[in-house]
């Protein structure tokens, strides 16, 4: 048995049967949207499409090539590779969690699981396909995939859509949660041995002179570790730094003319730097990416939208050096005001690092230790 | 690349609500006018308060915010045909704070016009601001539109030229809210005679726009959102059809309407007005204040700053707030309403109220 396998059928002893998927220690009930229920059905078909290769256009690349369940649902390289290994601009985010996100990619271009699903497979340097009909030939040729899609939807052939295939896609995505981790048993649970005292440190770091808290929020009943809102914190800015308002001017003229979004920002590297402006236009989100989760942060490196920072102990650097990776090196007049020099000592330092490594649940301790 | 039928809605959706929800720069156009010579735009940027340290330190914040607005104004696309700097560059109004405002402020694209605020003129009587900058008070015409600027910080004379043992003495005086030794802002007899000769030449349909960095109306003499003469300058405007005061100093959105005038604000890049005891998270330098009010989110400096773009259109202006960290806003002159109007807040049901500070 593979270990997808193994963390599917983990997954849905829960999600089986009906039964409301019971939130883990130190997360809320995932949220389902009412036009796409849950059922046990509809997350294994899901489960099949997310693992299948076929959906592209060297037949290599599927959704879990770039978000493996055994590397946390990443791919661990800096930007993701595609079909005939083409690369973008952006650093895969885990699937955990993702089910509790506001927006869906870096840029928050998509509102939801389903929306966001849609778009790799048809991306050039990703899934690589022409078009969403040409994956929806592929699913309709397979009988299997057929009768799960009569059995699901309730659809024949000929009436299975793009959309059929994003909601299965979603369904299994929301299965993929993760709480619990000794953070979790330490905060909610009252549990005060879940974490070492350098763990116990480096939260009163994160929550104070760190400032990490107020972007990567903990809250009363849960942690999300995500303000779901998009920030300038420094990173990747040096590409158009001097031209951000020639890049900004052009990519506002190319959008206007018709440019997918989605395909612009993985295949112009300086484009891509525009984050967040590339859907908002507001001139106040030029380089602003969403925050993301850090729930099994140690298992996800390397690091930010551009995979540029290789551990945690490099992320914690750079935000204490202003959002910088040296204290020399130049700022972007869009940084956001949440970001200054935090002046930690290396023992704290050293402690918030300690503390990112009790966010990692259960499920995937086993990586961590690698 | 086809898309299906379901999201090429979902991009139209996400259109619309850009469109509500922030500032296109691409719609920074107009759309009607009487005459298409007098709509275009401007930029306009104000109160940055560059605080000096020592020897080349400076204050990080108000830093951060002034070089903030200059990159995100030169996004502006098509170009502003000019930039106006609405007053206060400096904290103190030393030759260290002005060239470093001065500095950061050489990034902006395109021709800057500059107004003096009571943080430059203080300590010196502005020799230096005026020294780098040329004259206080001036006027020139753009596209049909009179534009003048007006130095409205002056006060009494026998004040300012009164027994102070430094400059730097009369500045910190100036620079106190409530204080009670506190001198009325105004723009005095001499600029006044110079103003009504400048209007005497000008048709009185020509729309006139006026930048002072003190309100030109009178809001609370406290805190100097005042202008003493303001009633006298008012009346020089009056005989004209269609008139805009633009102002600095509040450090706030603030609009009105006296008769023929229209008044709009500009925020500050340095610091929102008021702002809350909690946000006293670290040593700051934050000039001393006695009465505290709300800031939306004190963890982003940025939060409740801003400038703003302003679209010039048949005489009037419509003055789009740019505000990191916070939800951008347009007062628009409102033809039916004859007033400016906040386009999205006007109602006390709409608009978002204050946080509790515990």
């Amino acid at each position: 048995m593979s270990r997808s396998s193994v963390w599917l059928s983990t997954l849905l002893l829960a999600a089986l049967g009906g039964v409301a998927q019971a939130a883990p220690l130190g997360l809320p009930e995932v949220p389902v949207p009412t036009g796409n229920p849950q059922t046990g059905a509809k997350i294994g078909l899901g489960d099949k499409l997310f693992h299948d290769a076929r959906l592209s256009a060297d037949g290599k690349v599927s959704c879990s090539t770039c978000h493996d369940p055994d590397k946390g649902f990443t791919d661990n390289l800096p930007v993701s590779k595609g079909f005939n290994g083409l690369t973008g601009t952006r650093n895969a985010p885990t699937v955990i969690n993702a089910a509790y996100m506001t927006t869906l990619f870096w840029d928050g271009r998509e509102p939801d699981l389903e929306g966001q699903s849609k778009q790799p497979p048809v991306n050039p340097v990703e899934g690589g396909l022409a078009s969403h009909d040409m994956l929806v030939d592929i699913v309709r040729q397979d009988p299997e995939y057929v009768q799960a899609f009569r059995d699901v939807f309730g659809v024949e052939a000929a009436g299975i859509t793009v959309d059929h295939i994003a909601q299965a896609i979603a369904s299994f995505e929301r299965t993929v949660v993760a709480g619990n981790s000794a953070f979790d048993r330490y905060y909610f649970a009252a549990d005060t041995t879940a974490m070492s005292a350098a763990q116990v440190r480096g939260l009163a770091v994160y929550t104070g002179k760190g400032r990490c808290v107020s972007c990567h929020l903990i809250e009363q009943t849960q942690a999300l570790f995500t303000d779901n809102r998009f920030h300038n914190i420094g990173v990747g800015f040096k590409s158009i730094q001097g031209k951000e308002a020639e890049t900004a001017a052009a990519f506002v003229r190319e959008k206007r003319a018709g440019a997918d979004v989605d395909v612009t920002v993985l295949t112009r590297a300086n484009m891509s730097e525009l984050g967040r402006f590339a859907v908002s236009e507001n001139p106040t989100e030029v380089g602003s990416f969403k925050t993301p989760t850090l729930r099994n942060v140690a298992i996800t490196q390397p690091y930010m939208h551009d995979g540029s920072l290789a551990t945690l102990e490099d992320v914690v650097d750079f935000y204490n050096n202003g959002g910088r990776a040296m204290e020399t090196d130049p700022l972007s007049g869009f940084q956001s005001g949440g970001i200054r020099p935090l002046n930690l000592t290396d023992q704290e330092k050293q402690d918030l690092v300690a503390f990112m490594k009790a966010l990692t649940s259960p499920e995937f301790a086993a990586r961590a230790q690698n | 690349m086809s898309k299906s039928i379901n999201r090429r809605d979902f991009l139209k959706r996400g259109s619309a609500l850009v469109a509500a929800g922030s500032l296109p720069l691409s719609l920074i156009e107009v759309a009607f006018g009487v005459s298409s010579a007098q709509n275009f735009t401007f930029a306009y940027i104000s109160d940055s308060h560059i605080t000096h340290i020592k020897g080349n330190r400076f204050v990080r914040n108000w830093d951060r915010g002034l070089i903030r607005a200059v990159a995100e104004a030169n996004l502006l696309d098509p170009k502003p045909d000019f930039v106006f700097y609405g007053g206060d560059i400096a904290q103190l109004g030393k030759p260290e704070e002005i060239d470093h405002g001065l500095e950061l402020l050489s990034g902006l694209s395109g021709k800057v016009h500059y107004v003096m605020g009571e943080h430059d003129y203080y300590a010196d009587l502005g020799d230096y601001w005026k020294q780098r900058l040329g004259p206080d008070y001036y006027s020139f015409d753009h596209k049909g539109v009179h534009f003048v600027v007006l130095n409205s910080i002056l006060t009494h004379e026998e004040w300012m030229h009164g027994k102070w043992d430094t400059g730097m003495d009369r500045m910190k005086q100036m620079a106190r809210l409530d204080n009670p030794d506190g001198q009325p802002f105004m723009v005095g007899a001499a600029q006044r005679a110079w103003l009504k000769q400048d209007l005497d030449k000008i048709a009185r349909d020509t729309p006139v726009v006026v930048f002072s960095h003190s309100p030109l109306q009178k809001i609370h003499k406290g805190w100097n959102f005042w202008t003493d003469d303001a009633e006298e300058v008012q009346a020089l405007l009056k005989p004209f059809s269609k008139v805009t005061v633009l102002y600095g100093h509040v450090h706030q959105i603030q609009y009105n309407q006296i008769g023929n005038i229209s008044f709009n604000s500009a925020m500050a890049t340095a610091w929102p007005w008021p702002y809350p005891s909690t946000y006293s998270q670290v040593k700051t330098y934050l000039p001393k204040l006695t009465v505290e009010m709300n800031r939306a989110d004190p963890f982003f400096e940025r939060d409740a700053t801003g400038w703003q773009f302003i679209n010039m259109h048949t005489g009037n202006v419509d003055v789009s707030y740019v505000l990191p960290d916070n939800r951008n806003r347009v007062v628009a002159f409102d033809t039916s309403a004859g007033k400016p109007l906040d386009t999205q807040y006007q109602a006390e049901s709409k608009r978002i109220p204050p946080q509790t500070h515990y």
